[in-house]
């Protein structure tokens, strides 16, 4: 099968790797993200999962392989476009000064599209924040954050989500939250995503296909009762 | 007090030279009693301040009798060690010499290019060195610190920076506000220099034209005009040192190269 081959896969890696330091950070990773599927990346701390993650909408460069998005070689999209068909959620939010809702404004921003007062409500339902709009950022609490940053990817409306450690940083109240508001963005709103946690039991909750990392390398995958067992 | 014991010029500006380091090192000593440890630095700039100064004060005894076009050989010399100087202050930028170099040329050569070709500076090789040394090591300081303020700025603000990429930004969009941020504390120095003029300070150049006879209005309005030329220069060069330094910050795919340890 050609490596591009889609084969109901939006995101497939293939024999992705990264040196830095001299030393192999990510090493000859191959997978496939099917669309509309939720992918988790579990493993230990400095196993390499959120380099992965940063290699798939190509803030870092690969030093070997490729990723191929919806069957194009994504070293022949722009790196603008890129960045907005595979949005990315990191583990600490970082916002621009000022409300929300010129957050939410700022990557459609780029590309030269204003969004609606509208549209920025009905994302931030989407995210469960309604009325959020005028508040500063720096009044947000943890678990509002991290869902005003989802809100922000989406505004972008991705094909694929990726999302490191998003609840890392959250109390168990607020983590159950986004966990469920991530499942609702996949099987509500059909959106593909790959997640990052080195949390087992989180990992065990959300996902039913796994990747699991060491030293870089993806050590096993499967189904989650195949990865760790019933 | 001294010159009653030196018969010559020479001895006498050693002798001064003598003083002004031993007071310099008293107060490296007294920085030492804090813990704070400048004496080797300080000691080999001193050295190495005394000896190029003299090194080009002998040039310049030579070039007085050379034609007025070897000016702009010395000039050069001048911008290519300020760059190598400059780009230190950038630690780690990687084409940080490169870019001093360049910005210092064009800011501090068309200003200098400019003045001399309205006639605001004379060609003699009297007037254009000296004039033109100080419009390129203001520029100096000037990149080193908008480079250095980039560099600090960028890694302060990788997490933000990298967000807008994410979310499909430019990287000159990403690192403008940072930039702007470069530029104007960069020349605080410069600007604060023409602020004080006449006031806190009278630079050596009044002075030297007044002890060489100048009159002291023309002394003090040409005075002013060397200043407002720094800071042409200076804002020149710092506008394009942190505009070229762009493109070894960011890679051709916009991804930010300047970090911290991965």
């Amino acid at each position: 099968m050609p490596e591009n081959a889609s084969n109901g896969s939006i995101l497939r890696a293939v024999k992705l790797s990264r040196t830095s330091g001299g030393k192999n950070v990510v090493l000859d990773v191959s997978f496939d993200v099917l669309t509309g599927s939720l992918l988790g990346v579990v493993g230990a701390s400095g196993a390499g999962k959120s380099s992965l993650l940063r290699l798939l909408n190509r803030l870092d460069e690969p030093t070997n392989g490729t990723v191929y998005l919806d069957g194009t070689d994504y070293k022949l999209i722009s790196p603008r476009d890129l960045r907005r068909r595979v949005g990315m959620v990191t583990q600490r939010p970082f916002f621009f000064p000022g409300d929300v809702g010129s957050n939410l404004r700022f990557g459609p921003a780029q590309r030269g599209v204003t969004i609606s007062n509208e549209e920025i409500g009905r994302l931030l339902e989407r995210v469960g924040l309604c009325g959020f709009a005028a508040n500063n950022v720096s009044t947000l609490s943890g678990g509002e954050q991290q869902r005003v940053s989802l809100a922000r990817t989406l505004a972008n409306q991705p094909e694929v989500l990726l999302l490191d450690e998003p609840t890392s940083a959250l109390d168990e109240e607020s983590k159950l939250g986004i966990e469920e508001l991530i499942r609702d963005q996949v099987q509500r709103h059909g959106l593909t995503c790959v997640m990052v946690t080195h949390d087992r039991e989180q990992a065990r909750r959300l996902f039913s296909h796994i990747l699991l990392m060491e030293a870089g390398r993806v050590t096993k995958s499967g189904t989650t009762t195949e990865v760790f067992g019933a | 007090m001294l010159k009653a014991f030196f018969s010559s010029e020479i001895g006498l500006g050693l002798a001064q030279a003598a003083i002004a380091s031993l007071l310099a090192l008293a107060v490296v000593l007294l920085a030492r009693r804090r813990e704070i440890h400048l004496e080797k630095e300080t000691s080999v700039a001193l050295v190495r301040g005394l000896i190029q100064v003299v090194a080009v004060g002998s040039i310049l005894a030579v070039l007085l009798k050379a034609p007025r076009w070897t000016s702009a050989f010395l000039l050069a010399g001048m911008v290519l060690a300020a760059g190598r100087i400059s780009a230190r202050r950038a630690k780690n930028i990687p084409g940080a010499t490169k870019v001093s170099t360049y910005s210092i040329a064009a800011g501090a050569g068309l200003v200098t290019a400019i003045m001399t070709w309205v006639g605001v500076i004379d060609t003699a090789i009297t007037s254009l060195i000296p004039v033109g040394s100080m419009i390129i090591a203001n520029a100096m300081n000037t990149n080193g610190l908008a480079l250095n303020r980039y560099r600090s700025e960028v890694l302060a603000h990788t997490g933000e920076i990298e967000t807008a990429l994410a979310l499909g930004a430019t990287p000159s969009a990403t690192i403008r506000g940072y930039a702007q941020t470069s530029i104007q504390s960069s020349l605080i120095p410069a600007i604060d220099n023409l602020r004080s003029l006449g006031i806190v300070w009278i630079p050596g150049l009044m002075t030297g034209m007044l002890l060489s006879g100048a009159r002291p209005m023309y002394a003090a309005i040409y005075q002013f005009v060397v200043i407002a030329m720094i800071l042409a220069s200076s804002g020149l060069t710092s506008l394009l040192s942190t505009t070229l330094i762009q493109a070894y910050a960011f890679s051709p795919a916009d991804q930010l190269l300047l970090k911290g340890a991965e």
